[in-house]
This record gives structure tokens, C-alpha cells and sequence, in this order.
């Protein structure tokens, strides 16, 4: 086996009865576990939607610089942001910013020690999706009416 | 009286503090969650506020942006974010980021990169605002 590059996993190895050394299985498991259930499937979204709206965040900055420095930066911005891969990429980032709001208000229900049993954890978990989708429509809804 | 009988091995001192073998305790949690609260109603105001001015000028995107309640929010959306972007980050990083050297000097960047991104809007908002 390599070797031990991260002190956390000192206490992850253990021996085979021949003597050799073998790494154990961290967790999540994902050898074990299966990853397309709901409860994992949207655990690890939360996840990928708050990297997502990270990225995110810096168009945001970009967009308030530009704003700030001239009318030729600001068109600028908005050109690459009216443009298909801008519009795309904006869809993509209201759909991940709702779902992590959302997703979130769920995270802080449970840190109230409330929702754990399953039907609850299926029920919310329903909520948080069709939320996504209805806020994320309601939003490009209401700039469509203003752009016309 | 007898004296009590410990049955651990921090000390009682230690244990009230509770902060833990890293020092921090639970602030680091806790601040993700004070952050996450707060950009609750912020994030709300400010989707649907740049969903409603798709097609502004830059008079427009700069008067908007100057109103000092907007700028206020947008100072306000910018500290909570920022410092919530950071910390997510960071548990990112600790869970699939292997190698000492790896892990502290990605944290450093990330962290780096989150005060830069964060000092460079604010100003922005102040110098749209403040004139």
C-alpha cells in the first residue's frame, strides 16, 4: 500500500491476518452505500449547489467592479451575461442558488433536533424539489416580464 | 464530604469551556448557521431584485446599486455570503482534500481569494454609493 500522507488516516489502517497492511474503507462508504436514493442523492446536491453558488458569487462581484469602473465595463458584463452561455449559466445558478436556500431551511429544521424519521425526511426532501422548481420558474418568470 | 468522582479525563475546567482539542468549539458551526439565517431574507431580496432589471443601462444598474437602502443590503448580502462561502468551502476542503501541506495551503488560497472577492464588491457598493 502508499503511503500515509494525512495523520487522519493513521487510524484507518489496519492489518490482514497474514500481517499486510490494509487501508479500511472511509466513510460514506460509497462502495457500500447506494448513492441514488433520495436522501443521499440530495445530500450531496446541497453540497454541489453551494460550490455552485460560490462560483456564482463571483459574477456577482464581477458585475458590481464593472458597474463601478464605467459604462464600457457594465456593457460588457452584461453583453457576456445576455449572451446564450451567460443566460444558461444564470439558469443554472438561480435553479442551485433556490435549491441551496431551500435545502438549507431544511438543514436548519433539523439542527432543531426535529424531522428525522423517514417519511418526514421523504416529505421534506419532496418539498425542497418542487420548491426549487416553482421559485426557479417564478424567478425567470418575473424577468421575462421585465424584459419585455 | 467525599470528594467527586471524575470520570473523565479533561480536566473540569476544560470540559466548561468546552472548546475542544482544536480550540474553536462549535463557533465555526454555529457562525455557518447565523450567516445561513441571515441570508435567508437577503437572498430573497436580492434574486428577485436583479430578476427584475434584466436589461438596465448602467445609469440604471449604478442608481440602483447607489440607493442607500440597496447598498446597505447589498454590503450586508455581500459579509454574510462571503464569510458562509468561506466556511462551506472550508468543510469541503477538510472532507476530500488528502496531504497536510495540500489541505492548508488550498484553505489559505480559498480563504485568500473569499476576503479579496469580498473587499473588492464592497468597495465597489461604497464607491457607487459614496460620491
Amino acid at each position: 500500500m502508499s503511503k500515509i500522507t494525512d495523520t487522519r488516516e493513521a487510524v484507518m489502517v489496519g492489518r490482514r491476518s497474514d500481517g499486510s497492511l490494509v487501508r479500511r474503507p472511509l466513510s460514506p462508504h460509497l462502495q457500500a452505500y447506494d448513492m441514488l436514493q433520495m436522501t443521499s442523492a440530495l445530500s450531496i446536491t446541497h453540497r454541489i449547489t453551494g460550490v455552485v453558488w460560490s462560483v456564482g458569487l463571483v459574477f456577482l462581484v464581477w458585475w458590481l467592479l464593472a458597474a463601478a469602473s464605467g459604462e464600457a465595463a457594465f456593457n460588457g458584463v452584461m453583453w457576456f451575461l445576455g449572451s446564450f452561455v451567460g443566460v444558461i449559466g444564470l439558469m443554472g445558478l438561480t435553479a442551485a442558488a433556490w435549491y441551496h436556500t431551500l435545502a438549507g431551511i431544511r438543514h436548519l429544521y433539523w439542527d432543531s433536533g426535529r424531522g428525522f424519521d423517514l417519511p418526514t425526511t421523504y416529505l421534506t426532501g419532496r418539498a425542497v424539489l418542487i420548491g426549487t422548481a416553482a421559485l426557479t420558474a417564478l424567478t425567470w418568470l418575473i424577468m421575462l416580464i421585465a424584459w419585455i | 464530604m467525599a470528594a467527586p468522582t471524575i470520570r473523565s479525563l479533561r480536566t473540569p475546567l476544560g470540559r466548561v469551556r468546552g472548546l475542544g482539542a482544536a480550540r474553536g468549539g462549535t463557533h465555526h458551526w454555529w457562525m455557518q448557521r447565523v450567516t445561513s439565517i441571515a441570508l435567508l431574507p437577503l437572498t430573497v431580496w436580492l434574486v428577485f431584485s436583479l430578476a427584475t432589471m434584466p436589461d438596465s443601462t448602467w445609469q440604471q444598474a449604478t442608481a440602483w446599486i447607489g440607493r442607500p437602502f440597496n447598498a446597505v443590503l447589498l454590503l450586508a448580502f455581500l459579509a454574510a455570503a462571503f464569510h458562509h462561502t468561506a466556511a462551506g468551502l472550508q468543510v469541503v476542503i477538510e472532507d476530500y482534500v488528502r496531504g497536510e501541506m495540500a489541505r492548508l495551503g488550498l484553505l489559505l488560497a480559498v480563504k485568500g481569494v473569499c476576503v479579496l472577492l469580498w473587499l473588492s464588491a464592497s468597495l465597489a457598493v461604497l464607491r457607487i454609493a459614496v460620491r
